[in-house]
């Protein structure tokens, strides 16, 4: 182990050019901490609002090159290494890597680089650890003037956490699932082991780790000192984390926090973050798609976060997406429904605004989706509503723009517009077919195209659902059309959910099968007179109230296949019969299928 | 025909009732029990002359002024669900006076309520929509459809389905001085004369309940209906109940000056439901 500088060097500044910065000069100089020098980085605009980064464990500055880089074209971004990582001096003294002094020099840092003006701290792994014991330190508040956490809770926090988890048993599952993923702290706490394994090379192995579990390129630059930061940083670990876990102090902070949570981070796991709302009344909490090392594999996400933070704190606004994370109890949901005017996409918008989530109506009928936003609103979301043609691609790219630049991309899709018609092949005329096929097809095609996009690009996961039919699977002479659109669109939500998910977003298809909504009222029957058609419309409305299955009870089975994610949802009894008889006996629906089930229904209503 | 000095005197009935109900509603905290609801109410129309009832005082509160989670019957009653900020309420009761009855429904909320003050403003487009349907001689399960399409239309579903027979309304008759007994909250003399207007309608073809069924298929019978059109919405549920006056000469409601009429934006039915 070497350390490369001299100690009690004077803070001075040295400007390089380094090859690697594409947005101008990086400036890097060394400032006195807490009795050990560190070596600092600043990049970006002067005069911009600063944001500091902070490395983890065993990482060095060079763990934020990509995330400076971007954030340097809108802020003055510095880094510096911490003691005894990367160019900074490590210390010598018993203790020197407890919190107290890691947060001494923190202070040293920030007082140099943006002397009288708070900055914006963001901590990675360790650094958010040993950032939180500065940001819950009340003589800080002046010095910050945001916190981004990723993948670092305060130890204190998590030792308040399992106190409470083991006194009340109630959430002992995710506790031992964190304690399986903490097994290297134990293992760091044993003498030999873990000096030994860097000392043998660990370090070499860290760059295909990252490759296998994180997808992250190796870089030399990034390895030059990792040996020595995996060996000094063990004290970290011996240091701080069971004198703060096994007792833990009553840390609060007003500080404005982002805690950024993904999901799958081998070592830190979501649970650590939630429900801290009281320790941080000011927090925005948000879990993404992703492993633990989230600033080397989503440079540009992370830098898009951090900027969002800056941006609600500076400007004193928030887009909608942002101030949707508030709080760090369940989250709140962006959730966008076409055809929400009635029917089945009303109660589903009703359904999910019950359960807090904000709203946005697509709908041809301005009217009704006016009423829908409205109450809505009422049980206290916030709602959107929109006179769209989902089946027109210009009324559907309008309205994608609209809604995404103001509402903020959603979380759950329900692509649920539809039209009714009844009529066999022949009596189908090529209006009817492009009529049906425009919003029960194209409808689903423009919303998956423009939203599913959208969603695939954020990188938060999500989930699609398509509003398909029993008539998907049952064929038959009555519903031609109908059935060949509603076929079609589970098969498009088949396809779409085997391409998405790899981008963690779920995708059901909704079969409801008899259900009272305004869509039998509303459809055509075609091959009949006017008198005849109304006949028949008012024979199919009897059968459908008389079975007496209400559109709530398909936006509850809409909820649920969100939360478990399943493909194909029959919703009534007659729905998951037909789609067991279509798998096993597809010859006993055909029969029935050539049966004319609608001049049936008539003749024997008219008795 | 029916005289207008009677008409006067259930007039007076169904004003002391909502009185009632303005009055204990006001008085309802954080913490009260629709249990304690109803005694209240019942103590308050004892105390001014009421001596017999249609059906005594019952109250609910929360989701269960939905009927979200009443599976038996029984499960209408009066219940120990405390009141608290923010929650919807109804009142309903049905106090009989020297032999004259009125059956009244009161919906409100503890504090600053958004979804019930839609609601209560969306009910006033039911009102109109009945007296104008009723008025043309409409048959009664054509009206019960049309008011379950505008509280489709509205967002809503319908909630007197849920109640005994699924009415939307039922007749109230003239009861006689007779000993105070009741039978599971239903007065016995009432019950009696509901039970005499079966017997009448069987003989008629017409009920005296108005439902969406086959037995109702009929024009409204001259005499005094009960109307209590109930709306539920994601654990809010709201109604008014009043008496309709169907006479030869066509139907009026018997007051216009009522709590749920006083300074509403009055929504005509037909812009709704156009």
């Amino acid at each position: 182990m070497s350390t490369t500088t001299a100690r009690g060097s004077k803070a001075k500044s040295v400007v390089t050019e380094l090859p690697r910065s594409t947005v101008g000069p990086v400036f890097e100089r060394r400032v006195r901490g807490d009795g050990v020098s560190l070596a600092i980085t600043e990049r970006g605009r002067h005069g911009a609002p600063t944001v500091l980064l902070v490395h983890g464990y065993p990482d060095s500055q060079a763990v934020w090159e990509k995330v400076a880089r971007k954030l340097a074209e809108r802020y003055h971004v510095v880094t510096y290494d911490v003691r005894g990582a990367g160019r900074s001096e490590a210390p010598t003294e018993k203790n020197g890597y407890s919190l107290a002094h890691l947060s001494r020099d923190l202070r040293a840092v920030i007082e140099a680089v943006s002397p009288g003006k708070p900055v914006h701290l963001v901590g990675h792994d360790w650094g958010s650890i040993h950032s939180w014991e500065s940001v819950t330190d009340p003589s800080f508040e002046p010095l910050l003037a945001s916190f981004t956490s990723i993948s670092g809770p305060c130890l204190d926090h998590v030792g308040e956490k399992l106190r409470s988890t083991f006194g009340a048993h109630a959430e002992l599952g995710p506790a031992l699932r964190q304690a399986s993923k903490s097994w290297y702290v134990f293992a760091f706490h044993l003498p030999l082991l873990a000096p030994f394994a860097w000392r043998a090379g660990l370090a070499k192995a860290i760059p295909a780790l990252l490759g296998r579990s994180e997808g992250v390129p190796p870089n030399e630059e990034r390895e030059t000192t990792r040996a020595r930061d995996g060996l000094n940083g063990i004290a970290l670990y011996r240091e701080n984390i069971f004198q703060r876990v096994l007792s833990p102090r009553a840390r609060k902070t007003r500080v404005p926090v982002q805690m950024i949570a993904p999901e799958g981070d081998d070592y830190v796991s979501p649970w650590l973050s939630a429900d801290i709302d009281a320790q941080v009344p000011n927090v925005h909490r948000r879990v993404v798609r992703g492993g633990h090392w989230i600033p080397l594999s989503q440079p540009e996400r992370v830098a898009r976060w951090v900027d969002e933070m800056v941006t609600h704190v500076e400007k004193g606004e928030s887009n909608p997406a942002f101030a949707r994370l508030r709080g760090t109890g369940k989250r709140r949901k962006l959730v966008l429904v076409t055809g929400g005017a009635s029917g089945i996409g009303r109660e589903t918008c009703f359904t999910f605004a019950k359960q807090g989530h904000d709203i946005v109506i697509a709908d041809r009928d301005s009217e009704g989706a006016e009423r829908t936003r409205d109450l809505c609103e009422r049980l206290g979301v916030r709602a959107t509503a929109y006179t769209v043609d989902v089946s027109d691609e210009r009324s559907m790219t309008t309205f994608a723009e609209t809604s995404l630049a103001n509402d903020g991309v959603p979380d759950v899709l329900v692509l649920n517009a539809g039209i009714g018609m009844a009529g066999t092949f022949f009596d189908t005329s090529v209006a009817d077919w492009k009529r049906v096929l425009g919003v029960n097809v194209w409808g689903i095609i423009f919303g998956a195209r423009l939203f599913g996009q959208a969603m695939k690009d954020r990188g938060e996961g999500g989930h699609v659902i398509v509003t398909a039919s029993a008539a998907a699977y049952t064929p038959g002479k009555t519903l031609s059309a109908y059935a060949t659109s509603k076929s079609t669109a589970l098969m498009l939500a088949e396809c779409l959910r085997a391409e998405l998910a790899e981008e963690g977003i779920g995708v059901s298809a909704i079969c409801p099968g008899i259900i009272d909504t305004p869509i039998t009222r509303n459809s055509s029957f075609l091959g009949a007179d006017s008198a005849t058609e109304a006949a028949q419309r008012e024979a199919a409305q009897r059968l459908y109230r008389l079975r007496g299955v209400g559109p709530h009870v398909v936006a509850e089975a809409i909820v649920r296949a969100v939360e478990e994610n399943t493909p194909v949802v029959p919703v009534t009894v007659e729905a998951h019969v037909l789609r067991f008889l279509s798998r096993f006996a597809p010859d006993v629906l055909r029969k029935a299928g050539s049966m004319s089930l609608s001049s049936k229904l008539t003749k024997s209503e008219k008795v | 025909m029916i005289d207008e000095g009677l008409l006067g005197a259930h007039r007076s009935v169904q004003k002391l009732a909502y009185a009632c109900a303005e009055e204990v509603g006001a008085s309802l905290e954080v913490g009260v029990t629709e249990r304690e609801a109803a005694r209240r109410m019942r103590q308050w129309l004892e105390a001014r002359g009421v001596d017999d009832w249609f059906h005594l005082p019952f109250a609910w509160f929360g989701e269960r002024t939905a009927f979200e989670g009443l599976s038996s019957p029984l499960d209408f009653f009066p219940s120990d669900k405390k009141l608290a900020r923010g929650m919807p309420f109804i009142l309903d009761c049905a106090p009989v006076k020297n032999g004259v009855a009125a059956d009244i429904g009161f919906t409100s909320a503890l504090g600053p309520c958004p979804v019930i003050d839609k609601m209560k403003d969306d009910l006033l487009a039911h009102r109109s929509l009945i007296v104008d349907l009723v008025n043309q001689g409409v048959d009664l399960a054509r009206v019960y459809a049309a008011v379950d399409a505008l509280a489709e239309k509205q967002g809503y579903r319908n909630r007197h389905s849920k109640y005994p027979l699924g009415v939307l309304a039922h007749k109230v008759e003239l009861t006689k001085k007779a000993p105070r007994r009741t039978l599971l909250g239903f007065g016995l003399p009432s019950l009696r004369s509901l039970g005499e207007s079966v017997i009448h309608g069987v003989r008629t073809r017409t009920s005296p309940f108005w439902s969406g069924g086959a037995m109702s298929r009929h024009p409204a019978t001259p005499g005094l209906w009960a109307v209590e059109p109930h709306l539920g919405f994601h654990g809010y549920g709201a109604k008014f109940e009043e008496l309709l006056v169907v006479s030869e000469a066509g139907a009026r409601w018997l007051d216009d000056d009522l709590p749920h009429t006083r300074g509403r934006v009055t929504s005509r039915a037909s812009e709704v439901a156009a």
